[in-house]
């Protein structure tokens, strides 16, 4: 009894904020996974006017959520989402991460986590109802929480803009020829999951927290995802069920739970419980995610070896260039090059998202570290090989799962991982010795991971030109087609999400001989995601954009040096991450993708001009109208 | 420039005017240089073939397809680059093959939404609705996913109430419909006519469309081959469908 208005109190927060989450999906079809970061962000902007400026609550609470929040949530559609609406799910998935990540590195940048803030006690005192303690709080809560709910549904059923809503998420194009405005309709849904998630953030702050924290409310905020996904992304009253479940079943954990095990289990338990909603729950539309990237033209034998020489030589000439932090870097960005390659086979040549790659490449670092004296042979090949079977396992679970669905389940996947394996088995803040094979000076060390690097570009490049590699193309294409032309659309996935947790686990072990030592916030669900960013940046479907990548991603510490500290930004790197990511919409081909354009440009450009409309043989048009 | 339901009220212009205007998609062109007026106050019939362009030309007169030559006009008005939300709320009511309603709205609630086309109010249109088709009164609160192909179309065609005047563009009323239905369609859109509103539609089911027309013309191949009063393109009809099927 006694956890009751806690679990209720929680779950009408993570109502709110899924039901935000829903409104926006089902109107513009972007899902948004940026939400939880603007609930936090307006979470933040409460407290900075509230306690920072000594703004009476109310008003800081009127401004934040009746100006601030629509107004961003506006802005954000116009400026982002609006160009989206046709773009491949991927690419939406990857915006709207870039979002998540921009506004949790923007919000560090601003209110540095140095200082304890504390939210302004709005409501205090308490009393007993039934022998029960009840904060005034939490009664405001959940007040709010039904005057939401009421509003919603009457805005829905009853106003010409809320029917307009529900037009355009049946059939946008009919809302259109009805004379509604699609997109004006879809700025309004961004605009309510705005406020929602800001209204969220806030009755977050206002009393279970008790210090804001940008990654725990932006968490706090997600943990409404699994909530939505109960309601299948559609149904806000399933959505509202489901948000309860989660609410009671975290609040009666804490009560009942050994404190053990309670450590462990408390905070995964909404993760958990979004991982078997995402496996058992039926979904509906299920699209398959694509890459917007051209397709290019294939890179034979010959060339990708003689890249690969040549990325080994250059490799070696650099190293020997550098030396001290520079030298780290470099090698650091080498080894995540690894990991970069793993994706793009999984997601730029498969089109599976899979959000959870550190994930592996800690598997990889923990199995070359423990095994086999930590750096022999052995451990290498434990380390490809035990991440490999951990990525067949998960391939089985979320077989079925495809696009948003997948991307989720990853990211629960990475969690669970996090907090489950990797802060128990290294201890939270707990390190682990990773040895190198073979060689020992830093230079000799640089060379080993380069001809990794490349063994597995050759080796990737030679995938995607064989059978697997068309088997693997044909899947991301159309399953169906795949499942009725009698392929095991099953096998192909399972096998490219094998040898992807493969790759990834061999650049972890390579990573940590590197480092000498790796920690579990190496490992974690944020770096996995930005890791999936950094890659998509760098132009997801080709090997040249895992290169990009990793160069990126070297070069990031040195542009921290000597821009981002001058200018006080504290991670400069993650906003431009976020903010690359963002910009993905104009461009799905990432770095390599305008490369690769540029390039074909000045082919066309020497050889002959591209067909224009007039050029178009009469015969042809004919028989395309006729 | 403006473009409402007043100036279709007093320009004297067809109310739908393509004069040689080339379509298509991406580098593939449907329509090679079509003309074709609607007068107001008519039944227009569009027929021909599968593929010989017929929904282009509809898709280009209501907005969804940007000509890339030639002059879309309505009402007199220029309207090449209008998007359709806006051609729409000028009195363009345009209802695609067997996609005329919302379906997980009810019935009422989907009128509520037609009545964004024009300057109608909601209790105007809804009582000219449920006048006219009855049974949809007696179903407004149903779901209009769970009506009857014919009383979807009838819903779907009640978009033509929203402005006063209308355009009202159907593509294949006729499909999937039994031809008892179809028939009572046909007599409501000659109904719809004589009071005004201005109708094309685009039939593969040519003689019912013929009966009810005031003009009709021929497609095959993205060109217009035939047009006339209805009695003389009947005769032409066979010629076109037979053409197209060597």
């Amino acid at each position: 009894m006694a956890y009751l208005p806690v679990g209720i109190v929680l779950g009408c927060i993570y109502a709110l904020s899924a039901s935000g989450l829903v409104v926006t999906y089902l109107t513009s079809g972007i899902f948004n996974f940026g939400h939880g970061a603007m609930g936090m962000f307006m979470a933040f902007l409460y407290w900075q006017l509230a306690v920072g400026w000594g703004v009476p609550w109310p008003l800081a609470m009127l401004i934040v959520l009746l100006v601030v929040a629509p107004l961003f949530g506006a802005a954000i559609e116009r400026s982002l989402m609006r160009q989206l609406y046709n773009a491949s799910l991927a690419v939406q998935l990857v915006v709207t991460l870039g979002l998540l990540l921009f506004l949790l590195y923007l919000a560090d940048g601003i209110w540095a986590p140095t200082i304890t803030r504390r939210p302004p006690d709005i409501v205090p005192g308490n009393f007993h109802l039934f022998g029960v303690s009840v904060t005034w709080y939490d009664v405001l809560v959940l007040a709010v929480s039904v005057a939401a709910a009421l509003l919603l549904t009457a805005f829905f059923t009853r106003t010409r803009a809320g029917i307009t809503m529900r037009a355009v998420v049946d059939d946008r194009e009919l809302a259109a020829r009805a004379g509604a405005s699609p997109d004006r309709t879809a700025q309004l849904s961004w605009v309510l999951g705005s406020f929602l998630a800001g209204l969220a953030g806030i009755m977050i702050v206002g009393g279970r927290l008790q210090q804001l924290d940008q990654l725990n409310l932006t968490i706090l905020v997600i943990y409404g995802y699994a909530a939505a996904v109960v309601g299948r992304l559609r149904n806000l009253r399933l959505t509202v069920v489901g948000a309860m479940i989660i609410g009671l079943a975290q609040a009666y954990a804490v009560g009942y739970l050994p404190v053990n095990l309670l450590t462990n289990l408390g905070p995964v338990i909404p993760i958990i419980v979004l991982f078997v909603a995402l496996l058992f729950i039926p979904h509906g539309r299920l699209a398959t995610a694509r890459f917007g990237g051209k397709t290019r033209r294939l890179t034979g034998l010959p060339l990708s070896l003689g890249g690969a020489a040549a990325f080994v030589l250059g490799a070696w000439v650099v190293s020997g260039l550098l030396s001290g932090g520079d030298m780290i870097y470099f090698g650091r960005g080498l080894a995540f090059g690894i990991v970069f390659l793993s994706l793009v086979l999984l997601t730029g040549y498969g089109g599976q998202v899979s959000a959870a790659q550190m994930t592996f490449a800690g598997l990889g670092a923990f199995f070359m570290g423990k095994l086999f004296g930590g750096d022999s042979i052995g451990g290498l090949v434990a380390a490809f090989v035990v991440p490999a079977a951990a990525g067949a396992v998960l391939a089985m679970i979320v077989l079925r799962l495809r696009g948003i669905y997948l991307a989720l389940a990853t990211v629960a996947f990475a969690y669970m991982m996090d907090n489950l394996f990797f802060n128990k088995q290294l201890g939270v803040g707990g390190i682990l010795k990773v040895g190198r094979f073979a060689v020992d000076s830093q230079r000799a060390f640089v060379v080993e991971i380069a001809v990794v690097f490349a063994v597995c570009a050759v080796a990737i490049l030679a995938l995607k030109r064989g059978e697997f590699g068309r088997r693997l193309a044909a899947v991301n294409d159309s399953e169906v087609a795949c499942a009725s032309l009698g392929m095991s659309v099953t096998g192909t996935k399972v096998m490219a999400f094998t040898l992807a947790a493969g790759v990834a686990g061999l650049g972890g072990a390579l990573f940590g001989g590197w480092q000498h030592v790796v920690s579990p916030n190496e490992f974690s669900w944020l770096v996995s995601l930005t890791v999936l960013l950094i890659i998509a940046i760098g132009g997801l479907n080709t090997v040249a954009g895992a290169f990009f990548a990793a160069l990126f991603f070297a070069l990031g510490p040195v542009i921290q040096q000597h821009l981002g500290d001058p200018l006080g930004i504290p991670n400069l790197q993650g906003l431009l991450v976020g903010l690359g990511a963002v910009s993905l919409g104009r461009n799905p081909g990432g770095i390599a993708g305008y490369l690769a354009d540029a390039g074909e440009w000045l082919r066309a450009r020497r050889s002959h001009a591209p067909p224009t409309q007039e050029q178009v043989p009469e015969e042809v048009r004919v028989r395309v109208a006729g | 420039m403006s473009l409402d339901s007043a100036d279709l009220l007093e320009e004297a212009a067809p109310a739908i005017e393509l004069i040689d205007v080339r379509a298509g998609y991406g580098r593939v062109e449907v329509l090679h240089g079509v003309s074709l007026a609607v007068e107001r106050g008519t039944v227009f019939a569009l027929l021909g073939p599968n593929g010989a362009g017929k929904t282009t030309l509809l898709n280009t007169a209501s907005g969804f397809v940007r000509p890339t030559s030639g002059c879309v006009h309505v009402a007199g008005f220029h309207c090449n680059d209008v998007a359709p939300e806006v051609l729409a709320k000028a009195g363009v009511a345009s209802i695609t093959e067997g996609r005329g309603v919302f379906p997980n709205l009810s019935v009422s609630e989907n009128l509520r939404v037609f009545t964004h086309a024009g300057n109608e109010s909601y209790a105007a249109v809804q009582e000219r609705a449920f006048d006219r088709f009855p049974r949809l009164g007696e179903r407004r609160n149903q779901l209009a996913g769970t009506l009857s192909g014919g009383e979807r179309q009838m819903l779907a065609m009640c978009r033509a109430f929203a402005t006063e005047p209308a355009v009202l563009l159907i593509d294949e009323i006729s499909m999937g419909l039994a031809p008892m239905i179809v028939h009572g369609l046909y007599e409501v859109v000659r109904q719809l006519a004589a009071e005004g509103l201005t109708i094309l539609v685009v039939e593969q089911f040519a003689p019912v469309a013929l009966s009810v027309a005031d003009a009709a013309a021929v497609m095959r191949l993205g060109n217009i081959v035939a047009t006339g009063k209805p009695e003389d393109v009947a005769a032409s009809l066979s010629e076109a469908y037979l053409g197209a099927a060597s």
